[in-house]
């Protein structure tokens, strides 16, 4: 239960980084907030000679919201932690997904070290923020000493636990678009305890024009080898927002029909499948009637007296 | 893994831990949680399950919990590192949630409790009034196996009011 022999480099600079990822290339491992890690290297399953620790390097702690209502995109650099995400004002209010989902993630603790960037990059089909930057359409850059390029989520995803980033390749910073306009999103999941890898886990996106839902978009988390996106646009359009709960009985089976679950000591396929429509059902029904989510309450709370939520 | 360890990789880090810094030599691979223990003998910090699930080694790194357990210790230079015995080292005179566990009964053996220390300590900070269903969230990543919670869940009320109470004072 400890790591094995590695040596760490702690570089300052994204150009020194660059430099040893592609000098160590496949023996070589990215540390940031090494929540995924750690662990994997603490049990041994995995034995990189080097680590590059990015936890020192200027330029890669950016965090902001740019561009106008409507269009806006949500940067978030390699080294910002799920905390700083989670408890952004701005964030919440350019696209509320990011902060739902991360509150599933882990525990405080965990996510107080633990980089957003970093799940995208772990790839683990039971991580929560690999699916939402599909969802919401998004992208990571990436650099390299051979040069930079973008990569949408479906690009980037190949496999469970596998991307199809080269050895010395760095993700500098994920783009996660913001809502648009008239749109609705919510995240819900199932875990065994709290902070545990859900059961199953749902996304969505609903656009709603007025009185009637004109799209939906949903992905999932644990029952499905990557974080494939499921478009019911033309199932659900015109669906009256009073309508939602007959029209979430065509969503529920479309759901269980894409999916792909495995089962496991924690739940058999056929539970998994039955419990992701379950939460798909519930969450189109909520976002169809414009409620907030259910409150997980804790250590995810922002102090009472900072709060400044500028959306209803 | 043919290395040895004559030839392992190791760095002079410098750490400041409970307010003191500390310069040593370790092993690049040991974990932060490790060197609390045997090289500081800052043995309040607990080794549970090493794979940050159980809670009982975190600590805070700038006030804020983290599993010690899934840092290495070499980064966590440049910030402040707090164990339980930054957050009360006296038994005549316990830290406020120190003496919440102590009024509600909040522990039995006691090897999880500094975990739950070093998690209450920040928590009611960040939310100083916390209602019950809200504390059993706020301990929800600390795993004890005596006490049934119960009596840990009134220890994160309890502290937050003698929290509320010291700073009255």
């Amino acid at each position: 239960m400890k790591p094995p022999p590695l040596r760490i480099h702690r570089p300052t600079t994204l150009e020194d980084t660059l430099d040893l990822l592609s000098e160590h290339s496949a023996a070589g491992k990215v540390l940031a907030g090494g929540q995924s890690l750690v662990p994997v290297l603490n049990m041994r399953l995995a034995a990189p000679s080097d680590l590059i620790d990015i936890t020192a390097v200027s330029g890669l702690d950016e965090l902001l919201v740019t561009g106008d209502d409507g269009q806006t995109e949500i940067i978030v650099g390699a080294r910002a932690t799920h905390r700083r995400v989670e408890r952004s004002a701005e964030i919440a209010a350019a696209n509320p997904l990011l902060g739902e989902a991360l509150r599933f993630v882990a525990h405080p603790a965990v996510r107080n070290r633990g980089t957003t960037v970093g799940s995208i990059a772990h790839a683990d089909p039971n991580g929560e923020m690999p699916m939402i930057l599909a969802l919401t359409g998004g992208r990571v850059d990436v650099r390299s000493t051979r040069g930079e390029r973008s990569l949408e989520a479906d690009e980037l995803n190949v496999g469970p636990l596998e991307t199809c980033l080269e050895a010395d390749e760095l993700i500098t910073r994920a783009v996660f678009p913001g809502l648009p306009a008239g749109a609705r999103a919510g995240f819900d999941e199932l875990a065994r305890r709290s902070g545990d890898y859900g059961l199953a886990g749902v996304g969505m996106i609903v656009d709603v024009d007025d009185d009637t839902v004109t799209g939906l978009r949903c992905g999932f988390i644990s029952v499905t080898d990557v974080p494939e996106i499921l478009n019911l646009d033309a199932l659900v359009s015109g669906t009256g927002l009073n309508d939602a709960p007959e029209a979430a009985d065509a969503v529920v089976d479309a759901v269980r029909n894409f999916i792909d679950p495995g089962g496991d000591i924690h739940a058999s396929a056929d539970y998994r499948r039955h419990l992701t429509g379950v939460l798909a059902s519930r969450l189109f029904r909520r976002l169809c009637r414009g409620e907030n989510p259910r409150k997980r309450a804790g250590g995810t709370r922002r102090p009472a007296t900072d709060t400044k939520r500028g959306r209803a | 893994m043919t290395e040895s360890l004559d030839t392992e990789p190791t760095s002079t880090i410098r750490l400041t831990v409970n307010g003191t810094l500390h310069v040593l030599e370790v092993p690049d691979r040991k974990l932060l949680s490790d060197v609390l223990r045997q090289d500081l003998e800052l043995t309040g910090t607990h080794v549970g399950c090493e794979h940050g699930v159980c809670g009982a080694c975190t600590v805070q790194l700038d006030g804020e919990p983290v599993r010690s357990c899934l840092m290495f210790a070499g980064s966590a230079q440049g910030h402040e590192v707090t164990t339980v015995e930054g957050i009360g080292d006296d038994p005549e005179h316990p830290a406020d949630v120190q003496q919440a566990f102590i009024d509600c009964h909040g522990l039995q053996c006691g090897f999880c409790t500094p975990g739950f220390i070093t998690t209450i300590d920040a928590y009611i900070d960040e939310n100083p009034h916390p209602s019950e269903e809200e504390a059993r969230e706020a301990v929800s990543g600390n795993l004890c196996r005596c006490t049934g919670y119960q009596n840990i869940v009134s220890a994160v009320q309890r502290a937050a009011e003698l929290r509320a109470e010291g700073a009255s004072q």
